[in-house]
């Protein structure tokens, strides 16, 4: 395949770069789920507030 | 109509303000304007000073010494709203945040205008141009003095005060700031007659630029300044 | 957003999880569709008989052009989230603000790499300035750098939003404006000889683009969706902090009450030494 070093240097560093920033934040999803107590973790539980 | 004069009188008071502190402390004249010269005379350095390269790049160089200069100007006009509660008290003044925008931005722009008086001159002097449209030259100087000063003024708001943000000043207003930086230089080099380009096709959009940079900035000066 | 089942402890959800899923196994197919499936882009010059055209560089463009429209669409939600901050003040919209910032910021950084990589078999350069979609891609990358910037600058998210919201509806505005001065400025506009009509667009090149979109539209739609999650856990967080904060000097000041009111003897402002 012609061009190959490019298309691997392409492919793979979108692939790292998205898979990489996937595993970050599933990992701080994680750990802040540690943090805050179960009814506050979904915008579905504890809609927004308007203020004012 | 008397509320336009009255706008218009705050916002003349805040620039008279501004410009008379200015005045006083000479931060622009004394601090600035010697950057800026200083950026031609490094660019004179780095390029191998051979007059016919300068008077290609003249434009270019010219105005990137007017940005990273405004910077500083800009950084100036916000510090002076952080000493001793003088942004709290002009909030609760009533004084609508589009005029104190409209007031500094215009002593930025006089600056401005002082800044690229003298940069022309170190033009002329250091890189050998010549002027063949001055007319050209005029209004696009001004057009874009225009843009950077309200740019800058907004933003100048939102990247003052202690600590991280002060930094973030030159990496928010610049980006935005690209097709001034372009319009300008293109506006200049056929001003200077070293590219055949049609300087008021570019001036045109410098005054788009202008227009917009001062309403979204008297629109938006408001948020930026609350707490 | 999707999925009402949690497991607790973690971002995940079954909606998102089937997400994910199908997001990975469509990318697995659109790895075959691009370098198995499809040829490469092979032309003939029509007088010299000599083969040119991309060869296999067109592989790149199924990553490349889908991910670019992706950044242009998160961009795109960042500015209507940006309005809904000034408007309706509600913390969902910032937190959507920021994610799709962060991910189109991300995606941009990408589209600009892939296409560096891209342009240097099939243009002979890594950049070409005076380039118009370059030129933006660029100045869009750096403005949002900027808003990404800005708001690293507190840990607490409602101190900047509305002003982040500025910083990013000015963004939005700039970008005509850069790229109408880019499209004058120089005529070499290299990105002209890369439109879909230059590409011998068989059947199966065009299925693969448009799959391609399909893949990377679920890919960041999932990527999204955790960033969002991640970015409201992070209110909760801080909101959850000060409010235990506030909730332990209630009752440090209640225990000191109680006492005087018993009247245990010793000085309710504690100046004595214990």
């Amino acid at each position: 395949m012609t061009h190959l070093g490019y298309l691997i240097a392409g492919w793979g560093i979108s692939l790292v770069v998205l898979g990489g920033y996937a595993l970050r934040l599933v990992r701080r999803g994680r750990s802040l789920s540690a943090e805050v107590p179960e009814d506050r973790r979904r915008w579905l539980e504890s809609p927004g507030t308007d203020r004012d | 109509m008397s509320e336009v004069r009255r706008f218009l009188g705050d916002a003349g008071l805040v620039a008279a303000r501004d410009l008379r502190i200015e005045f006083r402390s000479r931060v622009v004249v004394g601090q600035v304007v010697p950057f800026a010269l200083l950026v031609l005379v490094l660019f004179g350095f780095a390029l191998d000073a051979d007059h016919r390269t300068l008077r290609m790049f003249a434009s270019g160089l010219f105005w990137v010494a007017v940005l990273l200069s405004a910077l500083l100007a800009v950084h100036r006009s916000a510090a002076l709203e952080l000493s001793d509660g003088t942004l709290d008290a002009l909030r609760m003044s009533g004084l609508p945040p589009a005029a104190l925008f409209l007031g500094k931005a215009t002593a930025v722009f006089v600056q401005l205008m002082l800044l690229e008086v003298v940069l022309l001159g170190g033009l002329l002097v250091l890189y050998g141009v010549q002027v063949v449209d001055p007319m050209l030259l005029l209004v696009s100087g001004l057009l874009a003095g225009v843009a950077v000063a309200a740019a800058g003024t907004l933003y100048g708001a939102l990247a003052s005060g202690l600590g991280v943000r002060e930094t973030l000043l030159p990496i928010l207003l610049l980006p935005v700031l690209a097709p001034v930086l372009i319009g300008a230089t293109r506006a200049f080099d056929d001003a200077l007659g070293s590219v055949a380009v049609d300087g008021w096709a570019w001036t045109g959009l410098l005054a788009v630029a202008a227009l917009i940079a001062t309403v979204v900035g008297a629109l938006a000066h408001g948020v930026l300044i609350e707490d | 957003m999707t999925g009402l089942d949690e497991t607790p402890g973690t971002t995940g959800s079954r909606g998102s999880r089937l997400l994910g899923c199908v997001a990975l196994a469509s990318l697995g197919v659109l790895g075959v569709l691009a370098f198995v499936l499809t040829g490469p882009d092979v032309r003939i010059h029509p007088t010299t008989g000599e083969e040119f055209g991309q060869f296999d560089a067109v592989r790149m463009l199924y990553l490349h052009v889908p991910m670019a429209i992706l950044m242009y669409a998160s961009f795109l939600l960042c500015a209507v989230a940006s309005v809904g901050v000034l408007v309706k003040r509600t913390p969902w919209w910032d937190v959507m603000a920021h994610s799709t910032a962060e991910i189109g910021t991300v995606l941009c950084g990408l589209v600009l790499v892939t296409g560096s990589i891209w342009g240097r078999p099939v243009w002979n350069t890594w950049w070409e300035w005076g380039d118009v979609r370059l030129m933006t891609t660029l100045v869009l990358f750096l403005l949002f750098a900027g808003y990404l910037a800005l708001r690293s600058t507190t840990s607490d998210p409602r101190r900047q939003e509305r002003q982040a919201a500025v910083v990013a509806l000015v963004a939005v505005l700039d970008i005509p404006l850069v790229n109408r001065s880019v499209a004058w400025w120089e005529n070499r506009t290299l990105h002209q000889r890369s439109t879909l009509e230059e590409l011998k667009i068989e059947d199966l090149t065009l299925f693969t683009l448009m799959f391609g979109f399909l893949t990377f539209g679920l890919v960041v739609w999932w990527l999204t969706l955790q960033r969002f999650r991640v970015g409201w856990l992070e209110r909760a967080a801080i909101d959850h902090a000060v409010g235990s904060a506030i909730a332990e000097r209630r009752s440090e000041t209640s225990a000191v009450e109680l006492d005087a009111a018993i009247g245990v003897p010793g000085d309710p402002a504690g100046e004595e030494s214990p």
